[in-house]
């Protein structure tokens, strides 16, 4: 090692070997067909797809056969109100989950970074429901909410004497139901990196804090939020791009119903597939990119700004 | 943070073991138990023990359905797991360490499909589409390299930060003992990602065997199922079977749990320690 330098362009200066030309040793020793296993199938599979999305959602096509119809398929996608009503839950569903996670994460977080009894055992507990799929979570939610049978309008009866809400089969709540269970499964991923986030904090801080007299609000208020802040951004964009692609769980517990009432663009991008509507469903692809990107990418260049102030 | 006085930590923590035992342990408990009662019992899906715990006997029972579906959908649940997260780590980790270690032009173009990979949602019949010109639709290799595909950003951009942290003399003295690019990548730098190739195995190998959506689109058909489309076997026939449901349900859940188990020290530890030592 003593007799090797690098310099910053990756020339060696050998003293046991004659120098060689930096740009050959640079090709020798990083290939770039190194990148070509992991391209082709990434561009073969992802790229060319989303490439032709644009195409083929402006025709009526059969896999086979596809015939250009021009804007046909966007009328008609924001003109039937049972499609139109899915882009407004996408947009509902998208940012509940993911406000309702900064802000569970963060408290739940708080609370597992403090010396309490049990913390391990607390962690665990509110991560396990990460490791279990959207369809087990949605199967077993679906019958815990049973409007009759199922054990929390039970309890909310045996309660209050009133009967529960019908959770997943009352239009008004359907969405906002399906959101809440996904809150349930994805906060412990949220809570994880938070935790890692306040870990992260210098001790000395809320050393000084102590020292001036701070009580725990302030010192919550004046150094945790600040400063977990690249921990709220990461949860944020997440839980978002996460939100507003969600399928799996929408799909297993309400298929979109009652009627359109919990029907997000991936629902509707599945069902219009499953109808052989392939234009159709590709136009809801389509509409989902723009939707995602045009959400996304702001949001996270404007986090990022913020944070590089801090 | 550590300023808490005694009976606040005790106070605060049965608070927590409460709520999260409500909330978070008692949906546990209800499958369990739900998956140990007799078939007209677990109609009732009620919360209770069950009052003759079968839960051995439905657990063969949901085995043994429909000609072993489960055992064919385990076995290609466990084939495209393992290929498709060891496939996405490996050419994952070749991007990423060239991608760190050379500045080429073609990096500002790989750094924005990485993005784009994170964010854009896949487009699903014109990959349909592409897969059948292949002829790879409905087959369960086109299945595992769409996993691949689609996998890929995360791995390379958690593996880039990962790569930037180990320092370049180690590729230095390799070179010096006559290592060529291949040895040096497999035998020298490979080895030493160890931590965050357990945390990457571990976050896709959850995500890959609970997907559901995937392999709807592109692997539909019963007798080439992953285990995620066996929970439709008791739900879409006119009378729901709870028991063997739940069954279903608890044994598809046991694998990644157990993983996780396995390895949640080391996912800790190559979270914290990062470094490479020496």
């Amino acid at each position: 090692m003593s007799s090797t330098t690098s310099s910053r362009d990756g020339s060696r200066v050998s003293l046991a070997k004659p120098p060689r030309a930096s740009a050959e040793h640079v090709d020798a020793t990083y290939p770039l067909w190194f990148h070509i296993p992991a391209g082709v199938i990434y561009i073969v599979l992802f790229i060319v797809p989303t490439i032709f999305s644009f195409y083929f959602a402006f025709t009526r096509w059969t896999l086979f056969k596809s015939t250009f119809i021009g804007f046909d398929n966007f009328v008609l996608f924001f003109s039937e109100p049972g499609l139109i009503g899915s882009l407004r839950n996408t947009l509902v569903y998208g940012f509940i989950t993911s406000a309702a996670k900064v802000v569970l994460g963060m408290l739940l977080a708080v609370v597992l970074s403090a010396p309490i009894i049990a913390r391990g055992y607390l962690r665990s507990v509110t991560f396990f429901p990460v490791l279990v799929s959207a369809v087990g979570v949605g199967i077993t939610f679906q019958v815990l909410l049973d409007p009759f049978n199922g054990i929390v309008n039970k309890l909310i009866s045996s309660v209050t004497g009133a009967d529960g809400p019908g959770w997943l089969t009352d239009p008004d709540i359907a969405l906002l139901s399906v959101a809440g269970i996904d809150v349930w499964k994805g906060l412990g991923l949220a809570t994880l990196i938070y935790i890692a986030g306040i870990a992260a904090i210098p001790n000395e801080y809320f050393e000084a804090a102590r020292v001036d007299g701070a009580n725990s609000w302030q010192m919550f208020r004046h150094i945790i939020l600040p400063l977990s802040f690249p921990a709220t951004s990461t949860v944020i964009i997440l839980s978002l791009i996460g939100g507003l692609r969600s399928f799996d769980l929408i799909w297993t517990t309400t298929q979109g119903g009652p009627g359109f009432a919990s029907d997000v663009i991936a629902s509707v991008i599945y069902k219009q597939y499953q109808a052989g509507f392939y234009g159709l469903s590709t136009a809801g692809n389509v509409i989902l990119f723009v939707v995602v990107t045009a959400i996304i990418y702001p949001l996270s260049r404007w986090l990022n700004s913020k944070e590089t102030v801090l | 943070m550590n300023a808490m006085r005694r009976p606040t930590r005790w106070l605060v923590g049965l608070i927590g073991i409460l709520v999260t035992t409500g909330l978070f342990l008692v949906p546990f408990a209800f499958v369990f138990t739900m998956a140990a009662k007799d078939t007209n019992e677990a109609s009732l899906l009620e919360f209770s023990w069950p009052t003759h715990f079968q839960l051995w006997q439905n657990v063969v029972e949901v085995f043994r359905a429909r000609d072993f579906m489960l055992v064919i959908a385990f076995i290609n649940s466990t084939i495209l797991t393992v290929a498709s997260v060891t496939l996405m780590v490996v050419f994952g980790a070749m991007v990423a360490y060239v991608l760190d270690r050379r500045k080429s032009r073609l990096n500002p173009l790989i750094n924005t499909l990485v993005l784009a990979g994170l964010i854009i949602p896949p487009a699903v019949v014109p990959t349909i589409w592409v897969m059948q010109s292949l002829g790879l639709f409905k087959t369960l290799p086109g299945l595992i390299l769409v996993e691949v595909a689609f996998g890929l950003a995360f791995t390379v951009l958690t593996m880039r930060a990962f790569i930037a942290s180990i320092p370049r003399e180690i590729d230095e003295a390799a070179i010096v003992d006559g290592a060529g690019p291949l040895r040096l990548f497999f035998q020298v730098i490979f080895p030493l990602l160890r931590s965050v190739i357990v945390t990457i195995v571990v976050v896709q190998s959850i995500f890959v065997f609970n997907d559901f959506q995937n392999p709807l689109y592109f692997l539909p058909g019963s007798q080439n199922a992953t285990v995620q489309l066996t929970l439709f076997n008791y739900m879409s026939q006119s009378q729901t079977t709870y028991n063997l449901l739940f069954a279903n349900v608890l044994v598809i859940t046991v694998p990644m749990l157990v993983m996780y188990i396995i390895f949640q020290r080391q996912i800790v530890a190559g979270m914290t320690s990062g470094a490479v030592k020496g």
